[in-house]
């Protein structure tokens, strides 16, 4: 299968693509290696930073019924509390155009660490979630997701 | 499997793929048998349509109701100026569409019924279809009869533009040489691409479809499926159209409606 | 931009934590589709999403073309005192959107 990166919300998506679609909607499976250009946005996200896994949720449905709208929820085990509180919650991709989804600012006002939104995925990719909390740790978690073509789409 | 698998290939895996058995006309099959689209959706999908407040359409609906409220063309009246409170005076309006219409002698369908008003009651230029408009007020009317059963088809005088509705839906048609009921009475909750095929109800219209990432009506909906057969699709507004909407709301009687629904 | 829906409830108790949720109508253009004519449709999106209570921020973030069509968010805050809280959703042109929601707290 052709794995180059495909611009989000084209308009040459060709009608009734048929094949590899037929098989399964979509697998979530371990992430693989993140290509460079995550891997720098991360980097300009985290500094020097190690990134560790746990304390995040990344939420992606078991079922991508289309790329155009996927729902994402992302939590964070923390209190919230002035002292010890998630500052920042940041998520990539790797193979839309750009390697930025989108980056959440919370405070202890928020309660809990908890955000919700509805994203794009061109293509089959993995999704990475980074908190920063307030301690200054940097804190992730992965999915890789099968995104396929829907049936019957205006050329 | 590669992308650029396409044309013959693809027509092949549809011939093997789906069977060709003559279906069973689903308009004999009693109620609890029919399926919205909604059941076969992904549950997220699902609870985005059923919550108001992440239902897309709504932002449809809320224009629609600004719409209703505003006074447009020569007469300077608006809608709820002559029909009030929609929540009141358009209840089951759009459960009961396409009627048929005496002026014209032909079913009508709720958007052209929008625009007849538009035109002959305030004195403006009508909505052009698929207007951003036009959806508005449609689902703003639509949402009025949210959850009501659909009654179509009760005037007799409708029966033959219904029965040539039928036709339409039993025809093969395209380079695929598919009709409506090969995939939607003999296949349906089979898969097809990446999508689950429905029964074809159309239950929520105008619906917010994810493919489309915005409101559309009916008509689009049938213009994908035959441009999905590579058949020429029928311009907007047509007679055909408007017949197969009688048809399918017709058989449809009885199912709840779900304006504004969202479809994958 | 046009309309927006948010959700804030009217009632709540000090202390209680509670759901915001907010639905922009907007395409979220990306600047990679080609239109009709084959050309690519310049980028228009909304890049900034805002949130205050009473005037304090509660809640931000920066957005990106992967964000879907008619962006939805909803995230949570302590219900504090009784006053307003307000959206702004800024577009690459500058232009914002407000929105506020009254909300009582016993
Ligand atoms: C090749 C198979 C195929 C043919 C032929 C076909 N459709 Fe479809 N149709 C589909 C699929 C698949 C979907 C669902 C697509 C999706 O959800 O992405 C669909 C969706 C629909 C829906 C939407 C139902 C809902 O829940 O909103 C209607 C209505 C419909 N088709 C009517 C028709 C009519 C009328 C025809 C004939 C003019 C037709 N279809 C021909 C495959 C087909
Ligand atoms: C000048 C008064 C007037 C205005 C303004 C007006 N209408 Fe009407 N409308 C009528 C009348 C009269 C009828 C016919 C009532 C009947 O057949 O019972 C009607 C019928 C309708 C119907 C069909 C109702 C049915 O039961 O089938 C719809 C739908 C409708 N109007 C929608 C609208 C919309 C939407 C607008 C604004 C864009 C509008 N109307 C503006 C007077 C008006």
């Amino acid at each position: 299968m052709s794995r180059k990166p495909r611009p989000v919300g084209t308009s040459r998506r060709e009608i009734l693509a048929a094949g590899a679609g037929a098989l399964a909607l979509i697998v979530a499976r371990p992430a693989r290696a993140t290509p460079e250009s995550m891997a720098d946005a991360i980097k300009a996200f985290v500094g020097e930073a190690e990134v560790r896994e746990g304390r995040v949720t990344l939420e992606l449905p078991a079922l991508v019924e289309n790329g155009n709208s996927v729902p994402l929820t992302v939590k964070v085990d923390s209190p919230m509390t002035a002292q010890d509180h998630v500052k920042r919650i940041a998520v990539f991709n790797e193979r839309n155009p750009q390697p930025n989804v989108a980056l959440f600012y919370l405070n202890p006002r928020a309660g809990r660490a908890l955000v919700s939104t509805r994203i794009r995925l061109g293509d089959s990719q993995n999704i990475v979630a980074i908190a920063q909390l307030s301690d200054g740790t940097f804190w992730s978690d992965k999915a890789e997701l099968i995104v396929t073509l829907p049936a019957c789409v205006e050329s | 499997m590669n992308r650029v698998l396409k044309g013959f290939a693809q027509a092949a895996w549809f011939g093997g793929a789906l069977s060709l058995a003559i279906p069973l006309a689903l308009a004999e099959s009693p109620l609890p048998e029919r399926k919205s689209g909604f059941e076969f959706m992904s549950p997220e999908s699902q609870a985005t349509q059923q919550d108001d407040f992440s239902n897309p359409g709504m932002l449809w609906v809320a224009e629609g109701e600004a719409l209703w409220n505003a006074k447009a063309g020569a007469t300077g009246r608006s809608c709820a100026g002559c029909h009030g409170d929609a929540a009141v005076s358009m209840k089951g309006v759009a459960a009961r569409y396409p009627v048929f219409f005496a002026e014209s002698g032909r079913p009508i369908d709720l958007q052209s019924r929008i625009n007849v008003c538009r035109k002959t009651n305030q004195d403006a230029t009508p909505f052009p279809l698929e207007s951003r408009e036009l959806l508005a007020l449609s689902a703003f009317l639509g949402k009025q009869s949210r959850g009501m059963p659909i009654t179509t088809g009760e005037d007799k005088r409708l029966e033959p533009f219904r029965a040539r509705g039928q036709e339409l839906y039993e025809q093969r048609q395209g380079q695929l040489n598919f009709s409506c009921a090969n995939c939607h009475d003999g296949n349906w909750g089979r898969k097809l691409a990446s999508s689950v095929i429905p029964q074809s109800h159309p239950t929520g219209y105008p619906l917010y479809r994810l493919e489309w990432q915005s409101m559309g009506s009916l008509q689009r909906r049938l213009r994908n499926c035959m441009v999905g057969v590579r058949a020429e699709p029928y311009p907007y507004g047509s007679q055909e159209y408007v017949d197969l909407e009688l048809f399918l709301m017709t058989r449809a009687r009885g199912m709840p409606l779900e304006t504004p629904a969202v479809r994958p | 931009m046009a309309r927006a829906l948010i959700n804030v409830p009217a009632k709540a108790k000090r202390g209680d934590i509670i759901e915001i949720k907010a639905l922009m109508s907007h395409p979220m253009e990306t600047g990679y589709r080609t239109g009709p004519d084959g050309a690519l449709v310049p980028r228009d999106i909304i890049n900034r999403f805002i949130c205050t209570y009473n005037g304090e921020e509660i809640f931000s973030a920066d957005l990106f073309p992967a964000i879907a069509a008619n962006p939805f968010f909803s995230f949570t805050t302590i219900a504090m005192e009784s006053g307003r809280i307000a959206f702004r959703w800024i577009d690459d042109r500058g232009q914002a959107h407000l929105e506020t929601a009254e909300i009582a707290v016993e």
